[in-house]
């Protein structure tokens, strides 16, 4: 336990592991198969890893990095979009710095900032508006990412924007929206899941409500959770505590900061400004049916991709990269033939290696790397004889 | 982007757009209030308050421990630095 003594409280922690440790062997020798947990979150993903929580757990539970970290899952083209936005002559291309260095089919966007295009980083959509505020002739563009947790701040700016009359800011939406993705998930037919850690701050948006068919229809345990390492051991010991009597329901760990209705003004504003896409595109995962948001007609002053007549083409991802297969968690990132090879976090191939809460980032970064050097010495091997 | 930021409202920058001044580790910056502001109380009743904050936005009201829990957890996970340095420069 090489990282516990580090924890605020130690010795809640060290129980925590005990009783876990308990509950899992009831359950697998109750089940003969691994215990399989999925975190939504990507900063559920970097805080196990940071924490080495995978390393405390016994064996038999596995953790399943899911689908949530919004930059990690961009499609190469709508990248190539972004680039192509950004590098007409008018346009100031507005994003957050997590999204620069997606690769897209041709360049990322920091590429493009290197050839000439005007590409900012802005800390937060209003700073974009500021923009467009202070560049009259200019065309701002804001590149929107995220769920549920940073959905409203864009919904507010669009409002902002409609109250100012400002027409020379316009949104590239890539919002997308989590329940038609655990959906997904849990449709998917090589996923096999026990139960779900729940994302604290999408649910800080919308609540716990939209969960509940996971518990009715799916009968599996969610239990939406914080972000330190005892939130986390807390809430995998409540997922198991209701596998073990054979429960399904949505438990709120992080009730400091989730409250059971959400926000209201939050959902308000996403209620006014966005409505459902049919399907969205995901990096690795394919078309999801409603997975994405747009601006509503009355909004649609403000959409980039009708502003600048953007035909989204879908672009394959590289052959070699099997992000998909990660993103499923059909696969450990170190299965992937590219990993820590012609894909670090300095020259990423695929997105999951971009951004720190991408799962193979996080396994390049603190990961037992040993298990990686074991599968390049057999290849070695085998390429020797 | 997604794991937010502690900061603490240190003075009421707009009441109309509902914009405070927000100290996050040093740097204070303009925060909207909106999705914590409940109508019927003065924005000057926030002030003092702490904040988690969202790409510029108070999404929730947290009290002082659980501020210092989580900038803990940010600076572990090195996250801290970075977003500090997004806001420095965010609107420039
Ligand atoms: S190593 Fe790179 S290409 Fe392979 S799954 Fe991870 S991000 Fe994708």
């Amino acid at each position: 336990m090489k990282y516990v003594d580090e924890f605020r409280d130690p010795e809640k922690a060290k129980i925590l592991i005990n009783e876990i440790e308990a509950l899992a062997e009831t359950l697998h020798s109750r089940w003969q198969r691994p215990i399989r947990i999925m975190e939504v979150c990507g900063g559920h993903t970097h805080s196990i890893f940071r924490y080495g929580i995978e390393n405390l757990l016994p064996e038999s539970i596995e953790l399943i990095h899911g689908p949530g970290c919004p930059v990690c899952v961009l499609p190469m083209g709508r990248v190539d979009d972004c680039v192509q936005i950004a590098e007409r002559p008018e346009v100031i291309f507005t994003t957050f710095g997590d999204a620069m260095r997606v690769p897209g089919s041709k360049k990322s966007l920091l590429e493009a900032k290197a050839n000439g295009a005007d590409v900012r980083m802005v800390y937060s959509p209003m700073d974009a508006l500021s923009l467009a505020r202070k560049n009259p002739d200019r065309e701002v563009v804001f590149f929107g990412l995220g769920f549920e947790t940073t959905m409203p701040s864009t919904a507010l700016t669009i409002l902002q924007a409609e109250a100012e009359g400002i027409t020379n800011f316009s949104l590239f939406c890539n919002h997308i929206t989590i329940i038609p993705t655990v959906k997904a998930v849990l449709d998917s037919p090589d996923m096999q899941l026990d139960g779900f850690l729940g994302p604290g701050h999408v649910s800080m948006v919308i609540g716990n409500d939209p969960y509940a068919f996971i518990a009715t229809h799916y009968h599996k345990p969610v239990v939406v959770a914080g972000f330190e390492p005892l939130d986390i051991l807390q809430s995998l010991w409540m997922v198991l505590k209701q596998l073990e009597s054979d429960e399904a329901k949505i438990e709120n760990q992080y009730s400091r900061i989730v409250p059971e209705g959400g926000n209201d003004v939050a959902l308000q504003a996403i209620g006014k400004v966005f409505r459902l896409r049919e399907f969205f595109e995901w990096r690795g995962l394919g078309s999801i049916d409603h997975s994405g948001v747009q601006l509503t007609d009355a909004y649609l002053a403000y959409d980039a991709e009708t502003k600048f007549n953007v035909k989204s083409i879908a672009v394959a991802d590289p052959k070699s990269c099997q992000c998909g297969e990660v993103l499923k968690g059909v696969i450990k990132p170190w299965d992937c033939k590219v990993f820590g090879k012609a894909c670090t976090p300095e020259t990423p191939m695929g997105a999951l290696m971009v951004s720190s809460e991408g799962a193979c980032a996080a396994y390049y970064q603190y990961g037992d790397l040993k298990k990686l050097n074991v599968r390049l010495e057999v290849e070695e091997e085998v390429a020797v004889a | 982007m997604c794991l937010g930021i502690p900061g603490k409202i240190v003075h009421i920058v707009d009441h109309e757009l509902q914009l405070g001044m927000v100290d996050v580790g040093g740097i204070q910056r303009e925060v909207n209030l909106s999705c914590v502001a409940e109508d019927d109380q003065k924005l000057e009743s926030y002030l003092d308050e702490w904040v988690l904050v969202h790409v510029g936005f108070a999404m929730s009201v947290i009290d002082e421990d659980e501020a210092q829990a989580t900038l803990g957890v940010l600076n572990e996970l090195g996250e801290m630095q970075e977003e500090l340095t997004a806001m420095r420069e965010g609107a420039s």
